[in-house]
């Protein structure tokens, strides 16, 4: 199997702004959740997803509400590139009422079922199914919709995985399943943990489309979803992309990371960070001037100091909350 | 000798003990070493588990005994009922309770059922350790506190134990126990000191233990709500009311003798346990003493549980589902018939 480089060709200079400016808000939101947590404000646990920007920009991209998207437990940088809104995320790591969910699921629960996003997920393995069951709806409704379902290295050996996507296969469902295979699983390296060399090899199993590229080449991503998502929409049923990539931060916030190598560590961090990439490649090409980007770093720096301050001021929820939305009927 | 040690290090000194003791005792889950493979790391650098309780055991005991596993609980859960069945003493952590719907059915229809299905041609020595408990605000998914669902499964022992000495000898017991055990370890318990015997002990499955003695009022209080239940006596001895506190240990054996003869010296009972309500623990050891001691009881027995709806994470949210000794004093004064109590 061969690595799919990116060709260039189709991102329209508007897109290539979205996509700057989303990548950007991923990695200042993760990183001033980091600097956050590290004052020990923020209750609970955070895992951050800065490092694997391009996946979840270069996916969700081709994405509209209709479209649908399942997560993980390293989910902020998926709802951000869903559109979520920053304030309303910000809130609800901080447990604030004005949190997307109200301050009631938190960081590793972070939904927005409006803009498509079904949610980040504390169980590993969660989302290959509920994904499945986006797709059948798209499907059975002709809504012309699909259905993402990310998850990470760890878990493609989880049950679920093979479940959900032989599902999705004998059913020809709009879903594409995006592994972002940053190498570890916590503290297990996916070598050792999976009997395979790629995670994309596994789609041969299921006869669909298996695909690898750069995670952290945005355009080699956004180009192998556009692929996938032309055949999803075709009725030709799932894809596996799988997506080579890196988190820069621990497994969680507090984790040592003594599973990594220095040299391993810096090369990602530097010289194939997915951001310093894009931008080179902008200005390349001419997309985007250097002016433009400075101006696009600039708000989005200003964004999140804005939701940090929204979610500070913002109260806690009341007594009230904790028995609502048990049930519909009460 | 005893020593002060965390609740977290009698659980890993159990572990050390047991499998020096037997070698058929070997240790499974995710990242309970961490790092497997990983050429640079040193074992002493390894992870030992999200919390730390498995640190050391990979460097004494080697990565033949101490197995990292993919994320694949019922591939692991079924592996370990069957490595039990067919001659080793497997410990196999499930992370958190929350996990057990990745595989319960090895638990559940195979671990449990074996024994008798088989006409008692089999036995399953296995420990599934697994973490438990709100107030760590970690959400709906990484809070609950299971261990009713368990302890409905006929074949399974179920402990929930509350100290680190307890921890430890429990824990012993389980290991050598020749039926599966779940065995609960509440995350906000962990830091938690206590004396702990250095030596290798056990401590009988299906023995209650009493935390305090008291003539007025009984508590029978689940894991970390003992000392919910010990703080709410403090309180109560200041109002002139002497509380019993009585900790099952394990849900399954339950101590139904303990639970009884408490209930028949003191007239009144408050059960607290942090899990939802409806078929409870506390609903469990409410029915048995309504059941079997009704003639004891001056007053109607409370319930101290958290409320019928998922762990909420908001801290502000996640205080007001958790048990405290405010609500006690409420139970102990509706029951006592003294509004006084909560007012003093
Ligand atoms: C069913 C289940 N098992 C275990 C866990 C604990 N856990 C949370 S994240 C994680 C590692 C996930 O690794 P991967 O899928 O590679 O995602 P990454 O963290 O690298 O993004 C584990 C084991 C869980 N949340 N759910
Ligand atoms: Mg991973």
């Amino acid at each position: 199997m061969t690595i799919a480089k990116s060709q260039t060709k189709s991102i329209t200079q508007e897109k290539a702004k979205w996509m700057y400016q989303k990548m950007n808000e991923i990695r200042q939101f993760e990183d001033k959740v980091h600097e956050i947590f590290s004052k020990g404000v923020l209750p609970g646990f955070v895992h951050l997803y800065a490092g694997e920007e391009a996946v979840a920009v270069g996916i969700c991209a081709h994405l509209s509400e209709k479209d649908y998207i399942t997560s993980t437990h390293r989910g902020h940088g998926h709802c951000i590139a869903k559109e979520c809104d920053l304030n309303g995320m910000m809130s609800e790591i901080y447990g604030k009422a004005t949190g997307l969910c109200k301050g009631k699921g938190g960081s590793m629960h972070i939904a927005d079922v409006e803009k498509g996003m079904l949610g980040a997920n504390g169980i590993v393995g969660g989302g290959f199914p509920l994904a499945v069951g986006a797709g059948l709806t798209a499907k059975l409704k002709k809504t012309g919709g699909v259905a993402v379902c990310f998850f990470g290295d760890g878990a493609n050996n989880h049950g679920t995985f093979h479940e959900g996507i032989n599902l999705a296969a004998i059913w020809k469902l709009p879903v594409i399943f995006v592994a972002e295979n940053n190498g570890y699983a916590e503290a297990t390296p996916f070598e050792y943990a999976s009997s395979c060399q790629n995670i994309a090899d596994r789609a041969a199993a299921y006869n669909i489309p298996g695909e690898i590229v750069d995670g952290k080449d945005v355009v080699a991503v956004y180009e192998a979803a556009e692929r996938a998502i032309e055949r999803a929409r075709n009725g030709q049923g799932p894809t596996l992309i799988e997506c080579k990539t890196y988190r820069n931060y621990g497994h969680f916030e507090g984790d040592a990371q003594t599973y990594k190598s220095s040299e391993e560590k810096q090369k990602h961090l530097q010289e194939l960070d997915a951001i310093v990439r894009f931008r080179k490649h902008l200005l390349a090409n001419g997309l985007v001037s250097e002016q433009e980007l400075m101006h696009i770093e600039q708000n989005v720096a200003e964004a999140i100091e804005k939701a940090v301050e929204f979610a500070e001021n913002s109260p806690f929820p009341t007594e009230e909350e904790l028995l609502r939305d048990v049930y519909v009927s009460y | 000798m005893t020593r002060k040690i965390s609740f977290s290090e009698a659980v890993n000194e159990a572990m050390k003990l047991a499998m020096r003791k037997d070698p058929n005792v070997i240790l499974l889950g995710e990242d309970v070493a961490g790092g497997a493979t990983v050429d640079h790391l040193q074992d002493d650098e390894a992870w030992g588990g999200v919390m730390g309780v498995t640190k050391g055991l990979v460097q004494e005991f080697g990565r033949e005994r101490v197995l990292d596993t993919p994320i694949a609980e019922a591939g692991y859960m079924g592996a370990a009922v069957t490595a039990a069945a067919t001659g080793m003493r497997p410990i196999a952590e499930l992370m958190f309770n929350d996990f057990i719907g990745s595989c319960l059915d090895e638990v559940m229809n195979q671990g449990a059922k074996l024994r008798y299905m088989f006409g008692g041609k089999a036995k399953v020595p296995l420990t599934v350790r697994t973490m438990h408990g709100a107030g760590f605000r970690a959400a709906a998914q990484h809070s609950q506190s299971l261990y009713a669902l368990f302890t409905h499964i006929p074949g399974l022992k179920v402990v929930v134990p509350s100290t680190p000495s307890d921890a430890k000898g429990l824990l012993l017991a389980s290991i050598f126990d020749d039926d599966p055990v779940i065995f609960f370890e509440d995350k906000t318990l962990y830091n938690m000191k206590g004396e702990v015997d250095e030596e290798f002990y056990t401590i009988p499955l299906g023995k209650a233990d009493i935390k305090r003695q008291g003539s007025d009022l009984t508590i029978v209080a689940i894991g970390k709500q003992v000392h919910t239940a010990l703080k709410a006596a403090e309180l109560l001895k200041e109002r002139g009311i002497e509380t019993e506190v009585v900790d099952p240990r394990t849900l399954s054996p339950l101590d139904e003798e303990t639970i009884l003869a408490s209930v028949e010296k003191t007239g009144r009972l408050i059960v607290i346990d942090e899990a939802n309500p409806r078929c409870s623990a506390a609903t469990d050891i409410s029915a048995l003493v309504a059941d079997k001691g009704f003639d004891y009881l001056d007053a109607p027995i409370k319930m101290i549980t958290a409320p019928h709806c998922p762990v909420p994470f908001s801290p502000a949210l996640e205080d007001l589902y958790l048990p405290t000794p405010e609500k006690v004093l409420r139970a102990a004064a509706e029951i006592i018939g003294d509004e006084t109590i909560v007012t003093v």
